[in-house]
């Protein structure tokens, strides 16, 4: 396939487009973002007032996690959803079948759908929270402008990393034809491993030590601490090398799944 | 199974087709809970039918549930207290309010599916059903799985009522059960009250999140920690306050931040009776102003 990247690219920008399409339930979405943003700092606040310092985090510090935290779960799908919805619906359709005949990679094809779908995320349910954040409480946004590079490559990683685990769950399905169950059980391992609901920092003892090598760490916890400016220099290289090892990982493992799914599927319709 | 369901439904079908709304209001009524309790029968039977599905669907949305509070504690691993209020009183606010919610949400809470149906039409088909609209879109998909949020809300109380440190006078004894039935109502017409403006904005459902599920985060933690503005919003704006953190204060004997009336702390069931109000004119408004496509 000679023109493969531009296809992968015209994949991304209609996912951008058809996204972007939704505008009142963004609007809305953008809404509970801001809501839960405020309800959720006013807490952080008042247990860094009890506890100042906790974790390595200051009072701004702290505050701000929760608003890069909201502005990210949308945006790198810590809750599941995107392609999954998709992907779920021709598993109930069968459609799933001729997905899998296309001269497009299966792969390749959904993870340029989803980077579409999170640019656009993070273009509004991104942006907003964290400007409301900024002017209702008192934020640390970073000092260095070359943060705001860092952040992006950390967060596109934690894109890729959240599709690596959102589809080896999707592919679950050829095995289970529904993969509703095992969504379920992930919601509640990302939400709290990714330090979504707490800094893993804040974690006890050796549950904090395996959610700090657990890949969900590379959905939030590590682009926040890259905004935070808690790794400065050389050091960026620790969450960013963390995030890529995940990434490379998780796409080889999703690719074998693939392979394996596909001949059960031949031996099915042979 | 079919033949149950017509022989106990076609004789009220029919006194209620003849005189719709010249009927008493209490009439009404209890034809809409019966209308309710018939259609949630029906949608209970068929979720029951893959037990082993139900039974792992209710453990994981347990487990799923039981996460906030665990986040609560790993909070008061690292203090004592979160403004001046201590890990048992926080777990009574979080036990109430999620309680609350948890019941509405299992009676109710299908209601919010309204958007999808009027976008591809199928309302249309609810209301030219005998039985009121609203009681087959509450009990629409009705499954006890839901269950699993109220039940890990009242270990929770039962917990925090053991450990509290609080003078049981009888006022506040009674004040429990009050604030827990009236906090499920206030909930509840939250839930419907939303659900209506779906009839003039299809996707207003998320917006409609951020007040329930959004209101019973805020419920969770002390009013101490928020803006007064809030506080007074979630008081006078959307009554959220009198789900718990009203009658919360006058159990474990704190002051009120808003430093209101007594009178207060009391009137959850005015709150509760006012917002049940608001939210059935909204919905005959709403469905007044509803027109189907006709195709």
């Amino acid at each position: 396939m000679p023109n493969a990247p531009g296809l992968y690219a015209a994949v991304a920008r209609g996912a951008f487009r058809r996204y972007s399409t939704y505008r009142a339930a963004t609007l809305a979405g953008t809404f509970t973002n801001t809501v839960f943003g405020i309800i959720l700092a006013s807490s952080f606040l008042a247990l860094w007032q009890a506890r100042p310092n906790l974790g390595g985090y200051d009072q701004s510090q702290a505050v701000t996690y929760i608003w890069v935290s909201q502005a990210l779960l949308v945006t790198v799908a810590v809750w599941g959803g995107g392609f999954q919805d998709d992907v779920q619906d021709r598993f109930r359709s069968g459609d799933i079948a001729i997905d899998l005949y296309r001269p497009v990679d299966f792969q390749g094809w959904w993870l340029a759908t989803d980077l579409g779908r999170a640019a656009f995320q993070l273009l509004v349910r991104g942006t907003v929270p964290l400007l409301v954040g900024a002017l209702v409480f008192r934020t640390r946004m970073p000092e260095q402008p070359v943060t705001w590079a860092v952040f992006l490559l950390s967060v596109l990683l934690a894109v890729v990393v959240s599709f690596g685990l959102r589809f080896l769950v999707s592919i679950t399905g050829f095995w289970l034809h529904d993969s509703e169950g095992v969504r379920s059980v992930m919601l509640v391992v990302s939400m709290f491993f990714s330090g979504m609901l707490l800094p893993i920092a804040l974690f006890p003892g050796p549950l904090g030590e395996l959610a700090h090598v657990l890949p969900w760490a590379a959905l939030v916890q590590a682009p926040t601490d890259v905004f935070l400016e808690r790794r400065t220099g050389t050091g960026l290289l620790g969450p960013l090398g963390f995030q890529l090892v995940w990434a490379v990982v998780l796409l080889l493992a999703g690719r074998a799944a693939q392979l394996l799914a596909t001949r059960k599927v031949v031996v099915q319709g042979g | 199974m079919a033949e149950p369901l017509t022989g106990t439904l076609a004789e009220p079908l029919v006194e209620h087709l003849a005189e719709p709304l010249t009927e008493p209001l209490g009439a009404r009524t209890r034809w809409a809970v019966r209308s309710w309790w018939l259609c949630a029968g029906m949608w209970m039977r068929s979720t029951m039918a893959y037990r082993a599905s139900f039974a792992l669907t209710l453990g994981a949305s347990l487990v799923t549930h039981s996460l906030d509070f665990v986040v609560l504690v790993l909070m008061f691993r690292h203090t004592d207290q979160l403004g001046g209020w201590t890990l048992p009183e926080l777990a009574f606010l979080y036990a109430t309010a999620t309680f609350a919610l948890g019941i509405a949400n299992l009676l109710v809470g299908s209601v919010d599916g309204l958007g999808a149906r009027i976008v591809n039409g199928t309302l249309d088909t609810m209301l030219i059903r005998p039985a009121p609209a609203l009681s087959q879109l509450c009990a629409e998909r009705f499954s006890l799985r839901r269950l699993g949020r109220p039940i890990q809300a009242l270990a929770v109380l039962v917990w925090s009522l053991a450990t509290l440190d609080v003078t049981w006078t009888w006022d506040r004894v009674l004040l429990v059960p009050a604030l827990l039935v009236c906090g499920c109502v206030i909930f509840g017409a939250i839930y419907v009250g939303g659900a209506t403006v779906q009839f003039w904005w299809g996707e207003a459902k998320e917006i409609q999140n951020s007040v329930t599920y959004g209101g019973a985060t805020l419920l969770h933690y002390p009013p101490t920690i928020f803006a007064k503005e809030l506080v007074a919003g979630v008081v006078f704006g959307v009554p959220l306050a009198f789900v718990n953190w009203l009658p919360a204060l006058h159990i474990l004997g704190r002051p009120d931040p808003l430093g209101l009336p007594t009178a207060f702390q009391y009137a959850s069931p005015l709150a509760a009776a006012l917002c049940v109000a608001v939210a059935g004119l909204a919905w005959r408004a709403g469905l007044r102003a509803y027109r189907g496509t006709g195709s």
